[in-house]
């Protein structure tokens, strides 16, 4: 069990998962980018699920929503789902083979876009592109990488 | 939804409620946002509240980017500051012929209208705010600007660089505003062939170097390098402004509709100053105001000629001269 005193680490690598996000960056790297800030989530909501609960899945998804400019409580809903899966299912994922885990990640990734992408269509915004889908690959990619740097974060074990 | 859960996800030593129940109370607090921001405007205090907040991330975000323009800017060589500024001087000439001219086509145009009243200039006001945030995507072309309500920035209000428009503003916070680009794929704006005055509109594609223009039949005389100006219809663009150059026409004779082209002249990708103006309502070219629109549109002929080309003599002043009116315009332009 992870103690108490990882919360300032946790909310130090979700920020700068934030930064990472909404980092302005050139050409087609913005679509390659995968959803930080979600990874850093569904990572501490697995691996710190009594220190980081819900609301950092809500207030993170929230300030996607402010500094995306999207519909407030979108992103918010979306992330909040995932961290609900994440939470609910935790002791069953945490334990696996890395690789099994990028599954894992790679169907809540979708699921996620899944959500915004429903939401977009119902309040208006019907207009989409088969490019919004790339990062959830990319994000599935990058799991192990994720696990590796965010694993460095956990102070007590 | 808290009651199905099974031993697996609750927590061991019991600390608050169950994640079944937190998950339904922040997914309901979040269809509660979505449902207030979409419907009413209510929320736009909070959101204008959070813009605030978010300012100062926006410009440490940015931070990084603005230190490489300030230091290559501050490294730049005698000779490259010599040659910018020939070539701003040789532009400064270029600029004042064209407004001798100007000056003389306005005075022509005044008389052909048969204004006896001076023209008033276009511009009223013009505020020039830097980009601090960059939000490039194929479903989003927004920019983050430095200026914002303080300022006088309202929605809507149009958004040029020194070539032509860049876009509008879309949400405004007390410091920064966003700005939506005309290539973002759910703006539109009308626009105008220069050759021929052939109206149609000009849609986002959702990449910076180029617009789409949908609504063109087959056989409608347009070829590339036409360029594109501002109609001045829809309530939120001046008339006249450049903003594009066709540079593709594709043509299929089963097709009803040709598929067209063109490139924004305005520096989209590039611009790191942009001009936010203010026009003038009493001049033909302005964007015509709410009051104007709702005139023009209501049965009673209460103005016979269009509401673009209402006299502008001072002494019958619209009541709509003032920058509040103007920000509650419809956004007509930036919905297809």
């Amino acid at each position: 069990m992870i103690s108490r005193e990882s919360l300032p680490a946790i909310l130090l690598t979700s920020t700068v998962a934030l930064v990472l996000n909404i980092l302005p960056l050139p050409g087609w790297l913005p679509v390659i980018r995968p959803a930080f800030l979600v990874l850093a989530v569904l990572y501490w909501s697995t691996m710190a699920p009594f220190v980081a609960g819900m609301a950092l899945g809500f207030f993170g998804g929230l300030a996607l929503d402010v500094f995306q400019g999207s519909l407030l409580g979108e992103h918010a809903l979306a992330l909040s789902f995932l961290t609900y899966l994440a939470l609910r299912l935790n002791l069953l994922t945490r334990a696996k083979p890395i690789f099994e885990q990028s599954l894992y990640v790679l169907v809540a990734l979708v699921a996620y876009e899944l959500l915004l992408w429903l939401i977009d269509g119902w309040t208006g915004h019907a207009l989409s592109s088969p490019l919004r889908w790339v990062h959830t690959v990319v994000g599935a990619l990058i799991w192990p990488l994720v696990v590796g740097v965010l694993g460095r974060f956990h102070t007590t074990r | 939804m808290a009651g199905f859960g099974t031993s697996i996800g609750r927590p061991i030593y019991g600390r608050g409620p169950s994640p079944g129940l937190r998950f339904t109370v922040y997914a309901l607090l979040s269809l509660t946002l979505m449902n207030l921001d979409q419907r009413a405007h209510w929320s736009q205090r909070l959101r204008y509240g959070l813009e605030a907040v978010a300012y100062p991330v926006q410009v440490a975000v940015n931070s990084p980017l603005a230190a490489w323009h300030w230091l290559t800017d501050s490294f730049s060589t005698r000779g490259m500051l010599r040659i910018e500024n020939q070539r701003l001087h040789d532009q400064v000439l270029a600029l004042q012929l064209a407004q001798l001219r100007q000056q003389a086509l306005e005075q022509e145009n005044a008389q052909l209208r048969e204004l006896h009243a001076r023209m008033p200039p276009l511009v009223k006001k013009w505020i020039v705010a830097e980009v601090i945030g960059v939000d490039s995507g194929t479903l989003r072309q927004r920019l983050i600007i430095n200026r914002g309500a303080r300022e006088g920035v309202a929605v809507n209000q149009p958004v040029l660089d020194g070539a032509g428009i860049i876009g509008q503003v879309a949400h405004v916070g007390p410091w920064s505003a966003e700005v939506i680009l005309i290539t973002d794929p759910e703006h539109a704006i009308p626009v105008q062939v220069q050759r021929n005055g052939l109206r149609t509109i000009a849609v986002g594609s959702g990449n910076a170097e180029e617009l789409l223009l949908p609504y063109l039949a087959v056989n409608s005389d347009v070829r590339g390098g036409d360029v594109l100006l501002s109609s001045g219809l829809g309530g939120v663009f001046p008339a006249g402004y450049p903003v594009g150059r066709i540079s593709g026409v594709h043509r299929e004779s089963n097709q009803l509709l040709a598929q067209v082209r063109a490139e924004p002249t305005a520096h989209i990708d590039r611009a790191r100053e942009l001009l936010l103006v203010e026009f003038e309502p009493g001049n033909p070219a302005a964007p015509p105001t709410t009051e104007a629109l709702a005139a023009a549109a209501s049965p009673e002929p209460a103005a016979p000629a269009p509401a673009s080309a209402a006299p502008p003599d001072g002494s019958g002043a619209p009541a709509a001269r003032g920058g509040a009116a103007r920000a509650k315009r419809k956004d007509a332009a930036a919905k297809p």
